[in-house]
């Protein structure tokens, strides 16, 4: 067997924290040939990114430990390397884009600055990096490269800010590209741009890339080999065709069952029933930029109306709108008849009862200072007539058992509980409330897929036990294929098409509406090369 | 830029004339300065001369809206001590305050920044518990006592330093020594803080992935991103100086405006106390001017 370029050999790191020993990775081993796309495959604290860490040496030691294993570059171990020579290597050699680029960034310099700086530690000399650092603007389709070179990361959009790392880790050729959850906070229109743009960059210098991910669509659009991560350690390893087609660990097989957008879809309800909110001509203005623009829908008591777009889309606006978190400028919003743009103070804190949110992150949106009793016990406070003070923690046990939590850890807090139970709180906490219709924005969105699957089967529950209305904002079309009974796509401001799931899904009329669908990832790679082929007929027709 | 600056100008010109209300009718409750001035045997004749000519003698509200006109034309009158222009009494005080306060900060933030910065980037270091050690001692030790005792040990007992005055270089050693210390340890901690949290973000991680050395990592990636909280504590400890540091100069004798001011306040010597806090007033809103320019220079999502 010949050397592979990067060959990680039992790799073990643990972390020491105050809470005892984690071990965060034990016994992993995979390697990566020049041109290949390996993806490491995982959910959130799979430890899927921390090998990728250990070769560039961004564990901070202490905490982090590696107990045993080699990292060999070419051969050689970089765990035995200097601190200086393993400095050289990263830039150079083996480089890096992460998740969130605007966090990635740094803010106070400009983007020419940030990738010049690349060059210069590696020994370029400083007359030549502007002119590469346009060449490799221009290469990664920044427009204007000549001008754009000395604007900061804030002037950005997100997909270009990506754009921009990329640029950045690709000045030196680099013999590996490690890419962590690079699309993971993109538009799926931009996702897909991004991936194309990976791929052709791998073709044209030969580069190995290594992608982090916990999305099988990205994996089958760009991996040629996967390695699924579980706990710390390694469950399966292949093809990406074949692990997705014959997955062998029940692990895989679970992660794969729990992928969205493979069920039935929602039949539509009937329309004989009045319809519990009923938006028409809603507007919201901000200065000169138009948020929303004439937006006009109704959802029925038991139904789920999702409303889908990509960011700037106006669909948060929407939700805050029909809240009155925010002033509409325009147009009115009737629940059970009454017009909530218009009410005064004392009728909307009545009809605020009915009407509840939950918000994308529940680690912010959850006090962590409270317990959970006194979240969701909150309710009765602000809300006395729901409940006599004696029976609050009967029903705040009922409530928990409800989302399926256990009624003994009402008296924890927030950090003590994962991303999927504290969604759960959220839940129980406007459920405490008896509301008719709960927006839902992005409320799955930052869960494990697993855990989406999970929240959505309880929230369906919910639904058929109690007739709940879900508005649901949404980017992931997927879940929205399964959750939803219409479906709502917005672009700028606007209502672009709306309908029952099954013609959004089946038979879109707007083109928009076609192009998200198209740019939106199927798990299964051989799916997935079909739709890419098509998606980049579509690109090449509009040009 | 420049309608952000007329607007700050026309907001600390409200604030100056409310200042000028407050100074002018409360330090006239302290009492009429003609007996302070004039001997205990002093004529009522006399007395009353002595009222005529600084306009005490007029209602109150008189006396305000000529004190008022004057100051349009920026007269502040003249020092009813030292019968010259209260504005030059003031102004060479201030130049003095100016010096000390310069001279001890510049020292305040290059050390603090320093030290701060590299007991950020070893936390728990040996040398970042010394740095903390100090700093909080620093921050927290009582500076008038300080000032006493080093006098003790370092003019009376070993005779290095002179007591008070300004006449050489090793007249400036103590008194800015003893400032030093506060401001120091508070801006280091408040340095090592800013620092701790920039060496954890995320482009500085990114920074390590491109090879960066650590030295340009410390002082050019974080410190700009740190340096933000850390000016605006820079100009409030600056500010409390420029202010006049009263105990301070009192004890070492410096002819700065702090001690002007408290010796104008006993003297009941009211034009020179409102000059005094007028020149004082305007340095603090022209250094908090620019301390926001210094902010959109380092941070460029910041315009006005």
């Amino acid at each position: 067997m010949g050397d592979h370029l990067l060959d990680v050999k039992n790799l073990s790191v643990d972390f020491h924290t105050t809470h005892g020993t984690v071990h965060a990775v034990r016994d992993v081993s995979w390697h990566l040939e020049r041109g290949e796309t390996l993806a490491i495959l995982g959910e959130s604290g799979s430890g899927k990114s921390v090998s990728a860490s250990a070769i560039l040496n961004l564990i901070d030691m202490p905490p982090g430990e590696i107990t045993s294993g080699e990292i060999l570059f070419e051969g050689k171990d970089v765990l035995l390397m200097s601190a200086e020579d393993r400095r050289q290597l990263n830039g150079h050699r083996i480089a890096m884009i992460f998740q969130d680029p605007l966090s990635h960034l740094n803010p106070v310099y400009s983007i020419g600055f940030q990738i010049a700086e690349t060059m210069t530690a590696h020994g370029v000399n400083k007359g030549q990096t502007r002119e590469k650092t346009i060449e490799l603007l221009a290469r990664v389709g920044i427009p204007d490269p000549d001008t754009k070179i000395d604007a900061y990361p804030h002037q950005f959009s997100g997909g270009q800010r990506q754009r921009i790392m990329i640029a950045m880790a690709l000045a030196l050729k680099p013999d590996i590209l490690i890419a962590d959850e690079p699309t993971t906070a993109l538009d799926v229109t931009v996702q897909a741009q991004i991936l194309t743009l990976l791929e052709e960059l791998q073709e044209e210098t030969g580069m190995g890339l290594l992608l982090i991910t916990h999305d099988l669509g990205v994996v089958a659009e760009v991996a040629d080999r996967v390695v699924v991560m579980n706990a710390g350690q390694i469950v399966e390893t292949g093809t990406a065709s074949g692990v997705y087609h014959s997955p062998q660990h029940p692990y895989t097989k679970k992660l794969i069952a729990a992928i969205p957008g493979e069920g039935d879809m929602a039949e539509p309800l009937g329309s004989g029933a009045e319809p519990i909110l009923e938006i028409s001509g809603l507007s919201k203005h901000y200065g000169a930029f138009v948020a929303l623009d004439d937006v006009s829908l109704t959802v029925l008591p038991g139904e789920t109306v999702a409303i889908v777009g990509e960011s700037g889309s106006g669909k948060s606006t929407l939700a805050k709108t029909i809240l009155r978190l925010e002033e509409a400028t325009g147009g009115q919003a009737l629940f059970q008849g009454q017009d909530l743009i218009r009410m005064d103070a004392n009728a909307l804190f009545k009809v605020r009862r009915d009407i509840q949110m939950v918000f994308q992150d529940p680690t912010q949106s959850l006090n962590p200072r409270m317990s959970i009793f006194d979240i969701i016990a909150e309710a009765f406070v602000i809300h006395p007539e729901i409940l006599a003070k004696q029976h609050w923690k009967a029903r705040v046990c009922e409530l928990l058992e409800q989302v399926g939590l256990k009624a003994e850890h009402m008296y924890r807090h927030p950090h003590q509980f994962s991303g999927g139970q504290r969604q759960r709180i959220a839940i129980a906490r406007t459920l405490a409330l008896e509301p008719k219709l709960i927006v839902c924005d992005e409320a799955v969105s930052a869960l494990d897929v697993s855990i989406q699957a999970q929240v959505l089967a309880l929230l369906t529950q919910l639904q058929d036990d109690l007739g709940l209305s879900f508005l649901f904002i949404a980017h992931d079309l997927p879940l929205v294929r399964d959750f939803a009974h219409r479906v709502i796509v917005m672009q700028s401001g606007k209502i672009v098409e709306q309908g029952p799931v099954e013609q959004i899904f089946d038979a879109p009329r707007e083109k928009y509406t076609r192009s998200l669908i198209a740019a939106s990832l199927s798990p299964d790679p051989d799916v997935q090369a079909v739709r890419r082929t098509a998606l980049r007929k579509m690109q090449e027709a509009a040009v | 830029m420049l309608n952000f600056l007329g607007k700050r100008a026309v907001a600390s010109a409200i604030s100056l004339v409310g200042l000028v209300l407050l100074v002018f009718f409360l330090s006239r409750l302290t009492g009429d300065p003609t007996g302070l001035y004039l001997p205990l045997d002093a004529s009522e004749e006399a007395r009353n001369q002595f009222r005529e000519i600084h306009g005490l003698n007029d209602p109150l509200i008189v006396q305000f809206f000529s004190y008022m006109a004057d100051l349009i034309r920026f007269d502040f009158g003249d020092s009813i001590r030292r019968s010259e222009p209260a504005i030059d009494v003031v102004m060479r005080g201030f130049a003095w305050t100016l010096q000390l306060t310069f001279v001890t900060m510049s020292l305040v933030v290059v050390f603090a920044v320093i030290f701060g910065s590299l007991a950020a980037f070893n936390v728990g270091g040996v040398f970042d518990r010394i740095a903390t050690f100090f700093s909080l001692i620093g921050a927290s030790a009582p500076d008038f006592w300080i000032a006493i005792v080093a006098i003790v040990i370092f003019s009376v007992k070993l005779g290095w330093f002179p007591t008070s005055g300004t006449g050489t270089v090793w007249h400036w050693v103590m008194p800015v020594s003893v400032l030093f210390i506060r401001p120091f340890g508070l801006i280091l901690q408040i340095v090592r803080g800013a620092m701790i949290t920039a060496l954890g973000s995320a482009y500085v991680k990114t920074a390590r992935a491109k090879g960066i050395k650590n030295r340009p990592i410390i002082f050019v990636h974080a410190l700009r991103n740190a340096l933000l909280p850390v000016i605006t504590v820079i100009g409030d400890q600056a500010a409390a100086l420029l202010n006049g540091a009263v105990v301070i100069e009192s004890i070492f004798g410096f002819p700065g405006v702090g001690k002007l001011m408290i010796d104008s306040i006993l003297q009941r010597d009211f034009t020179v106390v409102m000059a005094a806090i007028m020149v004082t007033a305007m340095a603090i809103f022209v250094m908090n001017l620019l301390i926001d320019i210094l902010y959109s220079i380092l941070d460029p999502r910041i315009r006005y």
